[in-house]
């Protein structure tokens, strides 16, 4: 009863960023010892919240060429390294399958389908953005999760312009080869957890964050949602973790500029 | 051994229109920056560039020289989208084949295996063979799989910017990363490799251990001497990025009047008035 009320008395306290982070961490839980890699901040934190409690046997990198070791700031250098993990040795650990990306896509559709490439048409895109870089690869390869900054339906799309990260309709479309290693596991944005349990691996709603209701999800989506039932609240940070966030892996608060309540 | 020192001018006499052209490094780090300024001051057009793309693609763009660009990605890295990359992608007029990053040393690797493909599942399911029709499949013998034939990415030249190298070719990084600038050289017909410093080959290996002079003679065909060739592009632990300069080349680009005056102030002239036209930005930022 004293563990349930102190959680709740911290839970009042949690930001929508470290609710979020909180949802990131926990799409690694249960990996063992493969590479968490986390595109960007909000999923940084959760990959490190993570190995410092439920998940402590998996790899993280420091962001250029080294394999970091220990719980560390995500505007600072790690104090110690464990390893070598060059941009060659990262294809090595991916097409092994020991690895667990998430990724930040521009549009993510129903069956999971990213695009980090082009809007619009590929050959002559309305707005060009980055690349393919290694998301097809990524995705037939190994774990991959999402995280979306700004749940709207310009991010989830009933069809993405461009096939970067491949999704359950693709691969079976493409065949088993394409879908042998492909695991969606889930996408974590300012609004909502939701995961690929749906019909055919359809996008399903798993939970709301604080304060947001099913039908705001629903209307920020771009596609028929799969839903449960009963679609609980996303839930709230611990003391501990909160306390890891705030004094140990974002002591300076950006997060809060990353995400901001609507 | 042969000695294989020349100048970024003679590397560029080597290259001819319509080649297809290799550049090392990784995005905005450790690219042979001042061997792509020799290039902008050529006559080579028409190249098919293979890049892990940053400010190298994107200058070529600018100046019209590619024809068609082979990459993953092309990132400024701080900025993570490179702006004349983007402008050119929005304006067409080039062909643009985009793979998955591991495709990409796929394709080097089997250039430098003599190879005309390997296989891979990436890029399977994915719209890589939308930019790319050519690319098929192979069934493997063995088994059922179904696997994408990555194809050889052939390079006429490759050209690689490295800490130290000696004047036979070997060439040392002292970063952490190597990238794929061993596998741009072994990819390429010929391979020239610009470096911070020319020193003599006892003097590589007391810098550092066996395993960090990655470029051995034999890739080599030239050697060029080229102090901060990487700028603005980091070259660690020499320098690191110029992050000031390149939101000065980024903000440039968005305008063409911008550029134009960017051009002129800092492309118009040889390496050595560009690099003082640099330390003058520098020395101003300072005094400020």
């Amino acid at each position: 009863m004293t563990d349930v009320a102190a959680v709740d008395a911290a839970a009042g306290t949690a930001t929508l960023a470290e609710v979020c982070a909180v949802a990131c961490a926990r799409a690694w839980r249960g990996d063992g010892e493969i590479l968490a890699s986390p595109i960007t901040l909000i999923p940084s934190i959760g990959a490190r919240l993570a190995r410092a409690t439920t998940d402590p046997d998996l790899l993280l990198t420091d962001g250029e060429a080294s394999l970091a070791a220990g719980v560390w700031a995500v505007d600072a250098a790690p104090a110690r390294l464990e390893g070598w993990l060059p941009y060659r040795a990262v294809f090595d650990i991916c097409w092994a399958g020991r690895r667990h990306v998430m990724m930040g896509p521009v549009q993510l559709d129903r069956f999971g389908n990213a695009n980090l490439s082009a809007i619009g048409d590929f050959d002559r895109p309305q707005r060009a953005l980055l690349g393919m870089r290694g998301a097809p690869g990524n995705t037939v390869n190994h774990a991959t999760s999402y995280w979306v900054r700004r749940h709207s339906p310009r991010v989830f799309v009933e069809r993405v312009d461009v096939v970067c990260g491949v999704g359950y309709d693709r691969a079976a479309t493409a065949g088993p080869t394409a879908a042998e290693f492909l695991d969606l596991r889930r996408v974590v944005s300012d609004l909502a957890v939701l995961d690929f349990a749906g019909p055919d691996g359809a996008m399903r709603l798993v939970s709301t964050h604080p304060g947001v209701g099913v039908e705001q999800v629903v209307a920020a989506t771009g596609f028929d949602l799969a839903l449960a039932d009963q679609v609980p609240t996303t839930p709230q940070p611990t003391p501990a973790e909160l306390r890891l966030i705030r004094e140990v892996i974002d002591p300076r608060g950006l997060r809060e500029r990353e995400v901001r309540g609507r | 051994m042969a000695d294989k020192l020349m100048t970024e001018a003679d590397v560029v006499a080597r290259l001819e229109s319509g080649m297809t052209i290799g550049i090392g490094g990784w995005g905005s780090r450790r690219k042979p920056m001042s061997l792509v300024r020799a290039l902008l001051r050529s006559e080579v057009r028409d190249l098919t560039l293979v890049s892990y793309g940053g400010p190298d693609a994107g200058l070529l763009l600018a100046a019209g020289r590619v024809r068609h660009l082979v990459y993953g990605f092309v990132s400024l890295d701080s900025i993570p989208l490179e702006p004349h990359f983007r402008a050119a992608r929005e304006r067409g007029g080039v062909r643009f084949t985009e793979y998955d990053e591991g495709m990409l040393q796929w394709g080097l690797r089997a250039a430098a295996n003599r190879l005309p493909f390997l296989p891979t599942r990436a890029g399977l399911g994915s719209d890589v063979r939308r930019s790319n029709p050519d690319l098929r499949t192979v069934r493997s013998p063995y088994g059922e799989e179904e696997l994408l034939a990555m194809p050889a990415l052939r390079l006429d030249a490759a050209l690689v910017h490295m800490n130290r190298a000696d004047r036979a070719g070997n060439a040392q990084y002292l970063g952490a990363d190597p990238y794929f600038d061993d596998l741009f050289c072994q990819a390429a017909e010929r391979a020239y490799v610009s470096a911070e410093r020319i020193v003599p080959t006892a003097e590589l290996l007391a810098g550092g251990p066996p395993q960090s002079v990655l470029i051995q003679r034999w890739h080599t065909h030239g050697v060029v001497h080229a102090p901060r060739g990487a700028h603005f592009t980091s070259c660690e632990p020499d320098y690191g990025r110029d992050e000031e300069f390149q939101r000065a080349y980024a903000d440039a680009a968005g305008d063409p009047a911008a550029w134009a005056a960017f051009a002129r102030r800092h492309l118009a002239g040889d390496e050595r008035h560009y690099q003082q036209s640099v330390g003058a930005r520098l020395t101003a930022g300072t005094g400020a």
